[in-house]
């Protein structure tokens, strides 16, 4: 492309435009600066400047004293509960998305990438699907007289409905529903660029399918999905919809409690004490699993 | 077939059928809950089974005809479509900004841009409600606009920096060097070559904003309610079938707006758009 533009310019341009592309070089690095900023402006207005004023707010008490009055009340019982149980069901779902999600992804990784491509669209309609839509269909497939209540005592198979929904059981399928898709897009991703010549190479070694795959592929595609749980476990712990919509009040998350703080109660030291906490928390957990991943890494590196 | 080698580990198709099964029902078990809901919308009882017993177009008449239902669906819409403007725009101008290395502190600016796609839902919610009760702007269309923009950058910014990551810069210096403006050299030369990824940058801010619940609970009521904000009350409160017809729409949406962003990129590819 150049050699042609050159080929048309006269001969002296090349000095002449040098000096017209290279004079305004800073004017133009702020121009381009400048074009980020109302983007900025706007992020800065609905969620910097909000929260930044939210987290002051929790240092102090209602008399407007500094305090850690809002922090002392995370420890109560109440609160207790809902942060372990807010962990315990992001570590359930994370772990089924990892039993459903690896060997997806696996397979996906292997096909030639024309079918890889065409059977993507499954994972990606849902991903695309609105999440309040998804949680209303399982609403109406898990419920007393829903549709797998009905099917399964038609077949026999329970003379009694089964409770899926309200509870714990209906809140972790539908978030496994809404949160598959964030661990096997990145995951396969990550596999598509592991080398096929390593598995051919274990397989010319007398390595069994089973032995080249877990010698070689799982250890390859560690840190991919090592990133893929921790972005699925850190999206759970902030999920508000599907628990909210099919945990009927039972269970009690994290991100419900801060919006039950602040719709039911107006109490924004509580509302703002549990953010921060729940931002602390996702921060530390993705550090770490960065940290983690990069060691991994690291250490198949060297051997 | 089942003794053909199906992988460089040298397995065969055989001996890996039960991972076809697995995966397979893994696929079902994320389409068929997105798809299962538009025949149920049909049925003609108040209880939705599968197949439904008869059927009836009564839930998507009721949605037709309730004056309710049809206010929120127009403030979703102006929401939505004023919402893919501002955020292609914006979005469109931070990336090609931050396509150019605007200065050292590009991946902090990146980064912050990126923000409302990453912290939950929950906090922009809480935080965009504190903020607008101070601002006045709880419970207006502006403020639902500037809140649904500010979730939908993201998503225009990664369309728009991947068509800009396979755009050559020298077309661009070559307009310049033959004393186009940087406007006109942005808007004539750059500007028809990255098209492709700002339409589905634009089909997905559409979308974002359309679908969009978590934010909308809080800063919008009574006659600014979004679709999906009456729906989230209405599945809370009381099981109305109304709610499947709306849902089966919707998700014929989302597909029509997959399929065309994937048409777009397949016209782009065969008209060359390089």
């Amino acid at each position: 492309m150049t050699t042609v533009a050159a080929d048309l310019l006269p001969p002296n341009a090349g000095v002449l435009n040098a000096g017209l592309l290279g004079g305004d070089e800073r004017r133009q690095r702020l121009a381009m600066f400048g074009l980020s900023v109302p983007a900025l402006v706007l992020v800065a207005l609905v969620l910097l400047v909000p929260f930044s004023w939210l987290a002051w707010l929790s240092f102090f008490d209602a008399s407007g004293a500094l305090s850690g009055e809002n922090y002392a009340r995370l420890l109560r019982p109440a609160y207790v509960n809902s942060f372990l149980s807010t962990l315990q069901v992001s570590a359930a779902v994370t772990a089924i998305c990892i039993l459903l999600g690896y060997p997806v992804a696996y397979l996906l990784s292997q096909l030639p990438q024309r079918v890889a491509q065409v059977l993507l669209v499954f994972i990606i309609l849902p991903f695309w699907t609105s999440v309040l839509v998804r949680t209303y269909a399982w609403l109406v497939l898990l419920q007393r007289e829903g549709v797998i209540n009905t099917w399964l005592k038609q077949l026999g198979l329970i003379s009694e409905s089964l409770p899926l929904v309200n509870n714990l059981t209906g809140t972790i399928i539908g978030m496994v529903h809404v949160m598959l898709p964030f661990l096997i897009l990145p995951l396969y991703s990550s596999m598509r660029a592991i080398d096929p010549v390593y598995l051919r190479a274990a397989a010319n070694c007398g390595a069994s399918p089973a032995q080249s795959f877990r010698q070689v592929f799982l250890p390859l595609s560690a840190p991919g999905l090592g990133a893929g749980a921790a972005l699925t476990f850190v999206l759970c712990l902030g999920f508000y919809l599907t628990p909210a919509l099919l945990g009927g009040g039972r269970v009690a998350m994290w991100s419900t409690q801060i919006a039950d703080a602040v719709s039911k109660f107006a109490n924004w030291g509580a509302a703002s004490a549990l953010s921060v906490a729940l931002l602390v928390v996702t921060g530390i957990i993705l550090w770490a699993m960065k940290w983690a991943v990069r060691r991994l890494g690291s250490s198949l590196g060297e051997g | 077939m089942a003794g053909r080698v199906a992988s460089s580990t040298q397995i065969t198709h055989g001996q890996r059928l039960w991972l076809y099964v697995l995966v397979a029902l893994v696929m079902a078990f994320l389409v068929i809950p997105c798809l299962i809901i538009i025949p149920l919308s049909f049925s003609d009882s108040q209880y939705l089974e599968f197949p439904p017993r008869g059927w009836s177009l009564r839930w998507y008449e009721a949605f037709f005809t309730s004056d309710e239902w049809l206010r929120s669906a127009v403030v979703s819409l102006k929401v939505a479509s004023s919402t893919t403007v501002l955020a292609t725009v914006l979005g469109t101008l931070a990336s090609y900004g931050l396509h150019k290395k605007a200065g050292g502190l590009d991946p902090v600016v990146r980064g912050a841009l990126m923000l409302p796609m990453m912290v939950p839902l929950i906090f922009v919610a809480i935080g965009a409600f504190f903020v607008y009760s101070r601002l006045g702007l709880n419970n207006t269309l502006t403020g639902l606009v500037l809140a649904h923009t500010t979730l939908a950058i993201p998503f225009v910014m990664i369309a728009v920096s991947n068509g800009l990551a396979s755009f050559d810069v020298n077309l661009e210096r070559a307009a310049r060097s033959l004393g186009a403006s940087p406007v006109r050299a942005f808007l004539t030369v750059t500007l028809p070559q990255i098209r492709i990824s700002v339409i589905s940058g634009m089909l997905f801010a559409f979308i974002t904003s359309f679908d969009e619940v978590v934010v909308s609970l809080f800063i919008s009521s009574g006659a600014t309610s979004t679709l999906t904000k009456r729906m989230f009350a209405n599945i809370r409160d009381q099981v109305d079938p109304t709610v499947a017809a709306i849902s089966s729409m919707l998700v014929v949406l989302s597909i029509i707006v997959l399929v065309a962003a994937q048409f777009v990129r397949r016209d782009g590819g065969a008209t060359g758009d390089r």
